[in-house]
């Protein structure tokens, strides 16, 4: 059982802050850390792995220092979110040279490859490998000495839907098998896929913690921004604003659209196309107008 | 504290095909015109002592550092696969003191080498000469490699500032300003070389104790602080 300790952390660079005291403990299971783009999880994820130093606070492994700790690393794993690795070398060099680092020899890191698939591909140079075989060869590395804490940053970005099926899998195993992994994503899909537990970082602050599915409702429930062009606007905001899942629609008239705000999207989404069906309306466009990450994140600082 | 893998890693990429070739070709054109200047000038002692301090100790020598030092982890360090690294249970030092062992190995092959191969076809070692300059380029090498070795560590430029350092302060400086020349890693493996020539041809500014003395402190203190700043190197993440 590892459990990773962040209490109370900070990080700025200069006179910018990028981690803003966070506190939150990561057990066994998988755990997603999600956020926007800039939202720090890298450096959480940097500070976590022992390579930054927290501003303030501390970062602890099992009550063990993580910060100029190299012992700490006998039960890390890490996939870094940067493409470089050795190049020059095959997969199976680099994996092996990995297992030698850690005081192993070829056995554990033929196992590793097998673990990850990369055997068919683990003789030829690593300049040759697709973004999803590189991420694999670099699970590879991370899993050599079977660490108990699995450390991802963005381990998806890239990948072909397969690979990340496959990648998915393999991270579900390690959660069943009981150790701690923790992967960082700005993708809400691929956290509610593989997650059981999600962390949310928006703007450096620790925006949400908990189970998956409740932090999805609140996603969910927030009101929802549409845009719909139509055969006929005026006919179709009267007919959609009869219905208790709408909250408001503005006929947008330089638009030539109609700008719909509903509250219950499960039920709005249902309705729009029996309703346009009903009143022989076409509908041209529907388009969510508020759906970027960003405004479903700050949706959930606010809520 | 010497990490076989960690030397293999090393040595691998620094004998990576293009550095190898900007490695190879400053002591092939030092072998080339030494042949040219035999054969035109004949065995002449003088030449061979100006030839093997000018191009070999003030020039080839550090350029060869610069590259070999540096390339040892700059690299790395820049694209962040020194992650790969700093993220097993592996002291700083040992990681250091191997790279820096490799950064010597290199530099002793790529410069020490064809100094004397140059020494030897110049005038055929008369007077010592090719066999001083040797033991100099030998002894400057570990100087050169832990210098820019923690250049390398320090700075995202290291190569330019090696290379400034290399032929502004080393090569000009060096031979112009009598002040730098205390201060010079060129100076003080010519106080070496000195002892070994005996002779006038290879001379010093400094003397032999207070090189030596300065050599093995740069060495040690520059070893030491490229362990210390790898120990708190941090790695900013792409956000």
């Amino acid at each position: 059982m590892t459990t990773l300790s962040i209490d109370h952390v900070s990080r700025w660079f200069g006179n910018v802050v990028a981690v803003n005291d966070v506190t939150m403990t990561i057990g066994p299971g998988v755990t997603g850390l999600l956020g926007p783009n800039g939202a720090g999880k890298s450096t959480l994820i940097n500070m976590m792995g022992g390579f930054l130093a927290p501003s303030t606070g501390s970062v602890t492994l099992d009550g063990e220092q993580v910060w100029r700790n190299e012992g700490i690393y006998r039960h890390i794993g890490v996939v870094p979110e940067r493409e470089a690795m050795y190049d020059f070398l095959t997969g199976r060099e680099f994996v092996v040279a990995n297992a030698e680092l850690h005081g192993l020899g070829d056995k554990a890191a033929q196992r590793a490859l097998a673990t990850v698939e990369m055997e068919h591909a683990q003789d030829r140079k690593i300049s040759t490998y697709s973004k999803g075989m590189r991420q694999r060869v670099k699970m590879a590395s991370a899993l050599v000495h079977d660490p108990s804490l699995l450390l991802l940053d963005e381990p998806f970005n890239g990948m072909d839907p397969r690979q990340r099926m496959q990648l998915m899998e393999l991270l579900r195993r390690m959660g069943d098998e009981g150790r701690t992994v923790l992967f960082s994503s700005h993708i809400l899909e691929e956290v509610e896929q593989l997650a059981w537990h999600i962390e949310v970082m928006v703007a450096g602050r620790h925006a949400a913690s908990g189970d998956f599915r409740k932090i999805r409702r609140l996603m969910t429930d927030r009101p929802h921004r549409y845009l719909v062009r139509s055969s006929d606007d005026r006919a179709l905001a009267a007919a959609l604003i009869a219905d208790l899942s709408t909250a408001a629609i503005e006929v947008d008239l330089a638009e030539g659209a109609l700008r719909v705000q509903a509250v219950d999207f499960g039920r709005f989404t249902a309705l729009l196309p029996r309703v346009a069906r009903d009143h022989g309306i076409r509908l041209l466009t529907v388009s969510p107008s508020d759906e970027s990450l960003e405004s479903v994140f700050s949706y959930l600082v606010t809520a | 504290m010497y990490d076989p893998t960690v030397a293999r890693l090393t040595y691998r990429a620094l004998l990576g095909r293009r550095r190898a070739l900007i490695l190879g070709a400053l002591p092939l054109l030092l072998i080339v015109l030494s042949a040219v200047v035999r054969a035109i000038a004949g065995a002449d002692d003088q030449t061979a002592a100006d030839l093997l301090g000018g191009l070999a100790l003030a020039t080839m020598v550090p350029i060869i550092g610069v590259i070999a030092g540096t390339g040892a982890i700059g690299p790395e360090i820049d694209d962040g696969s020194v992650v790969y690294l700093l993220s097993k249970p592996l002291k700083r030092s040992t990681i250091i003191f191997t790279k820096l062992i490799v950064a010597i190995g290199v530099t002793m092959v790529f410069s020490a080498l064809p100094t004397l191969l140059a020494g030897l076809v110049l005038n055929g070692n008369g007077q010592q000469i090719a066999v001083a300059y040797t033991v100099a380029a030998l002894v400057s090498s570990i100087a050169y490699a832990a210098l820019f070795l923690l250049l390398g560590t320090v700075s995202r430029h290291a190569v330019v500032f090696g290379l400034v350092y290399a032929l502004v302060w080393e090569a000009l400086f060096g031979s112009l300003v009598p002040g730098a020349r205390t201060l010079s890693v060129q100076q003080w493996s010519l106080a070496v070389a000195q002892k070994v020539a005996g002779g006038d041809l290879v001379t010093s500014d400094v003397g032999l104790t207070t090189a030596t003395v300065l050599l093995v402190a740069v060495t040690v203190l520059a070893t030491w602080f490229a362990g210390h700043k790898l120990r708190s190197l941090t790695l900013a993440g792409e956000e």
